[in-house]
Parts: C-alpha cells; structure tokens; sequence
C-alpha cells in the first residue's frame, strides 16, 4: 500500500505517493526527475547516491523513501543558483575533478557537507570525507585539489 | 526488495507488541545500512518492516561523572563527534571513527550495528572492554545483562521475540585506565575488521604495575569475545611491560582465538594478526593509561 510522504527537496516542497519498498535514490530518480543523483552499488559502498539529508551526506539508496518524510534533501541539481555553479563545481571544473563524471555528483555533496561543518579542511579530512565516495576513473589527486580550491573560494567570497 | 508492510511505532512498547506479534516475520528497522542490503539482496525478506526512528528519545547520548547512556538508535556519527562520549569514553568514539564512510556513519546506529551482531562488529569490543550493559526492553518490562552476553552467535543476540535493545549503559572506568582500539583491514574506510582489539587497562595506584585488564577480540570467534587467558597474562605485571610478557600475551591470544578463512583473511592469518595487534594494543593503551589521559585517543 502507498504511502503519502512530504519531502523538501532543494527548496521545493513535494508530496508523493510511494511504496514503502522505494528509496529515496529511486523516488529522486524515477518520480520526480532528478537523475543528476547516480545509483551504482545500491548497497551503500561507492557514494554515487550521496545527498544531503538534513544537511548531512547519506547514501540515498539506503534510506526508504518513507523515512525520509518531513526532511529536507538536497541533491547535486539544487547547488547552483541558475547558470551560477556553486563554487565547489566551479573548482571540480578549474581542477580538473572529474573524467567521466558518474562519481562527481556524491563527491561534490559528500565535499559541501564537509565544507559546510569544516570550511578549511586539510588534506587529510578531505580525504576522510570522500572516502565513502569511489572514483574509478582516475585517482582522487584531482578531485581533493578541487575541494581543498573549493574551500578557498568559499572562505574568499563568503558564500556557503 | 519484495513487498512488505511497513509501521511506525511512535513507542517502545508499542514496537515490541509489534515485534511479539509478527515474531519471525518482522524485522525492526534502525539505521537500515545493513537491513536494507540485505532486503535488496533478498536473502532477507520481512513481512512487516517495523521502523524504530519514529520512537522519541532513542537516539540520546548523556554522561555524569560516572555513567555514560547511549540510546540504541543514536548514529555512529553521533557517537564519534559527541562531546559526552569524549570525556571518559573516547575510545568508543574511536571505534565509531573506523567504521565505514561518513554517509553510512550517519545512517547506521550504534544499537543496530549491536543488533546485527556481526563477529566484526566494531562498535563491539570497546564496548565489551569498558564493561557495558545492554538495557533490553519489551512490552513486559525491561532487563539489563552485559553487552558480552548480548551476543550468543553470528547475526545472533540475546533478544526474544519481542524484546528490544534500548540503550548502552557504560560506566566510568577508574582513573589511570587506557583504553584503545585497533581494526585490521584493507582500507581504511568502507572496510570490514580482519581482526580487531580492545584492550583496556588500569594501572595500580602506584601507577607500577597493570591492575584491571581486559582484551576483548573481534572477527576472530562467532561473536565479539573476551580473551581470558590473554587477560591472565597481562593482569598484575609490571610496567613497562616487557618484551616476554608482550610476547607471552599475543600468544595466549593467538591460542584463544577461534577464527575462521573467509573471503577477509585466513584462518592461518587472522591468528597470526591476532598476536601483532594484542601487543601492539597493549602497548598504545598502556601509553594513553601512563599519560593518565584516561580513556584518551
């Protein structure tokens, strides 16, 4: 039996109806659209579902939908203010972040709840931060570069 | 994932009167890190899916000088950032630290990650080392036994049908105490333990000689054990402790041992690793107990 669930996702309030087998990876994808939030495992281990659930990173495939009723999430589709790109997917572009792009939309969510709790990470918590995020591309040389250059835009232009 | 009826308990005793009812067909949801893999791999699959979040109070963390409460549901991120946990604890914040990624952290809890009752759990040996108590709950009453109890086999507790893990109740270890503990594992992150070590020990007021030990093995034995004969050796000896004594306790832990080969490790080189990370642990917890940084990371 479906279930009536409301669900802020980036800014935009939703009421859905859904089994409650769904997850929020899922509802995200296939009910409202927003394919920029990638499945890859579906058990929790590469980070390509990274969203922000109430402002912390979750792998979206391991929430129900249903649970997620009432909060807030924040997927990559929600970060820049209409052709501006935030500046953490600015620094990803500057730097060379990414290659075929499937793993860059959970890196860059995984990087603003860090920034957000942490604006001046050093090296080292970047790299705790992403270690739930896998890139298969290439190493991850580039993308902590992106995010330790994202950091400093932040901190310089006084945005979050 | 098959169908299933999903409900939302919005009390303890209403989730056990669920859980009594539905028995076999039920499972509690917590933070659903390891549930839902294993309801998408269908080598789970419940009738009636019983989410515990929707129940108040739950996810607490409180300390005074001598207790520390963890509730069931509180996240292992919670647990590695939280300031309670810090001031006597800190090495159940360690253990927290090591698990998984930070999205997973944020998800799973610390009573499911008890529940699941992996051999590996990491949330486990600390836990056991410090002498924590399961608070048990059910639309009957409640009972307390200690966490080492809690785990009777793989995926096994101690839980009847209906009963419910409530909260972790910690006490406040002696001062001149040390605690620490080590995973072996590939990576770092998003990794299951080969093997890991608790150890936690109290050193004598004179400060000479090792008074309380514990050694508590995990992923060596089908659940989270005590290593007696470990602790045996390393109880009243002088510090620092020397070589022999060293050597003598990674034996007794080597032989206590009970691991199996799997996909992880052998059975050959879990018992070898068993012996490094012993000494190795007590070695870095008697350097935190002499700093008398308490339970200190």
């Amino acid at each position: 039996m479906k279930r009536t669930i409301s669900l802020t996702v980036n800014g935009d309030l939703h009421e859905l109806a859904v089994e409650p087998r769904r997850t929020l990876l899922e509802v995200l994808r296939d009910d409202l659209g927003l394919t920029g939030t990638k499945r890859g495992c579906s058990t929790g281990d590469c980070g390509a579902c990274t969203v922000l659930l109430d402002g912390s990173a979750v792998n979206s495939c391991l929430v129900l939908a249903v649970d997620a009723h009432g909060r807030e999430v924040l997927t990559i589709e929600g970060l820049a203010e209409g052709s501006q790109l935030h500046p953490i997917q600015d620094a990803f572009l500057e730097h060379g972040g990414l290659q075929c792009g499937y793993c860059t939309p959970g890196m860059i969510l995984s990087a603003k709840a860090l920034l957000d709790e942490n604006p001046h990470p050093t090296a080292e918590e970047v790299k705790v931060a992403i270690a739930g995020n896998l890139c298969r591309c290439t190493g991850y040389t580039k993308i902590v570069e992106s995010i330790l250059a994202a950091a400093e835009k932040i901190s310089g232009a006084g945005v979050s | 994932m098959k169908y299933f009826d999903y409900l939302e308990p919005t009390t303890l005793s209403e989730a056990s009167l669920l859980l009594a009812e539905y028995g076999k067909d039920a499972r509690a949801l917590a933070g659903g890190t390891d549930l839902l893999v294993r309801m998408k791999r269908q080598a789970l699959a419940p009738r009636y899916l019983i989410n515990l979040k929707r129940i108040p109070g739950l996810a607490s963390i409180e300390a005074n000088d001598s207790t520390l409460r963890i509730g069931a549901l509180a996240t292992i991120r919670a647990v590695h950032t939280s300031p309670a946990v810090r001031q006597q604890w800190a090495v159940i914040g360690e253990a927290a630290q090591k698990m998984a990624s930070v999205q997973v952290r944020n998800l799973a809890t610390i009573g499911g990650n008890l529940c699941n009752a992996a051999p590996s759990a990491d949330m486990a040996p600390a836990l056991i080392g410090l002498g924590a108590q399961a608070r048990i709950v059910s639309s009957s009453g409640e009972r307390i036994i200690s966490l080492e109890e809690f785990f009777v086999g793989p995926g096994a507790t101690a839980l009847g049908q209906g009963e419910l893990l409530a909260e972790l109740i910690v006490p406040a270890p002696p001062s001149n105490t040390g605690a620490i503990y080590v995973k072996h594992a590939i990576r770092k992150a998003m990794d299951i333990a080969m093997v890991g070590v608790a150890i936690v020990l109290t050193l004598d007021s004179s400060g000479k000689r090792l008074n309380e030990v514990r050694v508590v093995l995990g992923a060596v034995a089908p659940t989270p054990m005590r290593a007696r004969k470990t602790e045996d050796v390393l109880r009243g000896k002088a510090v620092p402790l020397d070589d022999a004594v060293l050597s003598e306790a990674a034996e007794a832990a080597t032989a206590e041992a009970r691991p199996i080969s799997d996909v992880r490790a052998s059975e050959y080189y879990r018992r070898k690793l068993v012996g490094v990370l012993v000494k190795r642990a007590a070695i870095q917890a008697l350097e935190r107990a002499s700093e008398g940084r308490v339970v200190a990371n």
